[in-house]
């Protein structure tokens, strides 16, 4: 149980800025999920928690000590590894006694906690085993199993589930959450993956190109996107942006562009007012979306065409154009229309995102 | 080739005479090949001067078999010459040179494989590069400085002098197989609680046993049958390796003593032929190289 902080943390390889002024204060027993596209710096600022990779600059601290310059052995850490690292001469129970064994703790002990671990992930059948005989979620378990046994202040998880099969991944997804909600130990989760960074964070940390782009829980990064990058990775499909000049006409802000024209909604009117006759981005989830009715005002739709059609059963997906402009909204699967046919889609009001042209921030 | 599957009747019997051209007949040249002159070597062993030097034409001539096999030549090899020497000094000197050599490469091997540091890079070129450097050149410096260092004539001068050409091999075999190992599992083991050394010990090298293995024996067998620097640095009979003692004292002028000559050679391979079918399986897994998880 410890609370990790990190400050003004830095790696930089040869030519590489990997990790740039990464501040984060992780609270105790918080799972927290680093996440964001390949080569962000997400698994390199793991690892430094983990010591595996040398700190160019900056501190980390595990609950009151600063670990900079401890070996992993002695941070009192676990981690589980993306291809489950096990040990492939060893027994699962060996692998998992290994790190008890390494700490010299008594047999009986370690005997008592490799069963207790085996008992809640369900592999007690597995123990006598070698790694080559299990499937991929059972060593899956295993190397979670590995990591549990030693009750460490922090448990680390470098993209665990990316190996398995779709079904699988879903499936241990839960069984980790619940597992976390059990143990109630801090956790540091990454991936590349934000259907599992919203669904297992407590609060998520959004990283591009080194550089931490927002930290909040799930549902504000998705209500409440800072910048136009968060916006378009969480959630999918992803947000739809489109260009558009905002003007003042009748004593009201718009914004328009060809083939569309909708008015600004109260909320944002006070912010948008600097920008009056200049570029931004509109910002309009597609599940914000829907087909307008009589009584939708004509203030907030807009006229499209119907280019392409992805049923999925439990809601249909449109491409449609207005003039240039590609959207693409989630609309109710009663809804039929077919390619090339008109339609008027409305807005969600309260739920449109504007964003700064030049420094992509949200207005 | 052997496995297509044909239409007709033709096709099937055109691919067993692909077959015949192709496989059989290659390969039972190439075993004939490899495997007539270690035939040739067993027979001379066990036959009897009389037969040996009975001319080619004789009606009683056998070159293939022998009628009257006899132990005479291996009983002169250890009565007569200092054969037992020879097999208990090339013993010592494989053994000795293979283990400085597997301890060194075993370090050189796990470094270039895993740390970094500056030109480590050019260090693993230039560690292979010295593997270049022919013996047939490298003696004449070699044996001034085994003068230099009076090891001249003493079994030093092998076990120190192997090393030159074993410690590239050995470097390059296990740092490849290193490489085959994911670094993750001993990472893995920094985070449980072990120390970097302690890692290798415990995690790599149990999981590199077939390439730790293959080293070991290829160097054993490169030692146990070296002959330039064995022919250089060592004159006395009571010094000599089985190589080179064979040779020399079994060769004067231009008699060949041939019974003994082959039954040295013989007995020189059984060791070597020994290892090999112990450890085969884990030496075709060590130049492989394979770890599945």
């Amino acid at each position: 149980m410890a609370q990790v902080m990190m400050k003004d943390l830095n790696k930089k390889y040869d030519e590489v800025h990997a990790v740039k002024d990464v501040n984060l204060h992780i609270r105790d027993k918080e799972f927290i999920v680093l996440v964001g596209p390949s080569g962000c710096g997400k698994s390199t600022t793991l690892r430094m928690v983990a010591g595996l990779e040398e700190i160019t600059a900056g501190e980390i601290t595990i609950g009151d000590r600063i670990v900079n310059d401890l070996p992993p052995k002695d941070r009192d850490i676990a981690m589980v590894f993306q291809n489950y690292a096990l040990y492939p001469h060893m027994t699962v129970y060996d692998n998992m006694a290994f790190g008890l064994k390494m700490r010299k703790f008594p047999k009986a002990e370690i005997a008592k906690r490799v069963g207790d671990a085996a008992e809640i992930l369900g592999i007690q059948e597995l123990l006598k085993r070698k790694p080559r005989q299990l499937s991929g979620g059972q060593r899956q378990r295993v190397a979670v199993g590995r990591a549990i046994v030693r009750h460490p202040q922090v448990f680390l998880f470098d993209e665990p589930l990316s190996n398995l099969d779709a079904k699988l991944r879903v499936q241990m997804r839960v069984e980790l959450k619940r597992l976390h909600e059990r143990l109630e130990t801090t956790a540091i989760y990454v991936t590349h993956d934000q259907v599992e960074a919203m669904t297992l964070g407590d609060r998520v940390v959004v990283m591009k190109d080194g550089w931490i782009q927002q930290v909040g829980e799930p549902l504000e990064l998705y209500g409440k996107p800072a910048n136009r990058f968060v916006a378009g990775f969480i959630g999918s499909p992803s947000m739809n942006f489109v260009d558009v000049t905002v003007a003042d006409a009748g004593g009201a802000l718009w914004v328009e562009t060809a083939g569309l024209r909708v008015k600004v909604p109260p909320a944002s009117a006070g912010r948008l007012g600097a920008y009056k006759s200049q570029h931004v981005t509109l910002g309009i989830r597609p599940e914000d979306l829907r087909v307008a009715s009589g009584s939708d005002s004509a203030d907030y739709s807009f006229d499209t065409v119907v280019e392409v059609v992805e049923p999925l059963g439990s809601e249909i997906l449109l491409d449609l154009k207005a003039g240039p402009n590609v959207i693409v909204a989630r609309v109710d699967p009663t809804v039929r229309v077919k390619h090339s046919d008109k339609m008027r889609l409305a807005l969600h009001s309260e739920r449109v995102h504007f964003f700064d042209n030049k420094t992509e921030l949200a207005i | 080739m052997a496995g297509r599957a044909g239409s007709g009747a033709g096709m099937v019997e055109g691919s067993r005479w692909h077959k015949w051209v192709f496989f059989h007949v290659p390969l039972t040249v190439f075993v004939v090949g490899t495997l007539f002159p270690f035939y040739w070597m067993l027979v001379t062993a066990f036959r009897p001067d009389g037969e040996l030097y009975r001319p080619w034409r004789a009606v009683n001539n056998t070159p293939f078999w022998t009628t009257q096999p006899t132990l005479e030549h291996a009983i002169y090899l250890f009565k007569q010459t200092m054969f037992a020497t020879w097999l208990w000094n090339t013993m010592f000197i494989a053994l000795l040179s293979t283990l400085i050599s597997l301890f060194c490469g075993l370090l050189a091997g796990y470094a270039l494989a895993r740390l970094r540091f500056p030109l480590a890079g050019g260090l693993g070129t230039g560690i292979f590069v010295t593997y270049l450097v022919p013996p047939t050149l490298l003696f004449i410096p070699l044996a001034n400085i085994i003068r230099d260092f009076r090891l001249g004539d003493t079994s030093w001068s092998l076990i120190l002098t192997y090393p030159t050409f074993l410690i590239p091999f050995c470097t390059w075999l296990l740092m490849g197989y290193f490489k085959t190992i994911p670094k993750e599992l001993e990472e893995c083991a920094r985070i449980d609680g072990a120390t970097r050394v302690r890692a290798m010990i415990q995690i790599i090298f149990p999981i590199a046993t077939p390439g730790i293995l293959s080293a070991g024996i290829f160097a054993f067998t490169l030692s146990w049958n070296e002959f330039i620097y064995a022919l250089v640095f060592l004159s006395s009979p009571q010094q000599k390796t089985v190589p080179v003692g064979v040779v020399s004292e079994l060769i004067r002028g231009d008699v060949f003593f041939w019974g003994p000559l082959m039954a040295g050679a013989l007995l020189g391979s059984i060791p070597v032929a020994l290892i090999y079918s112990f450890f085969v399986e884990h030496y075709v897994a060590g130049l492989t190289g394979a770890v599945k998880g």
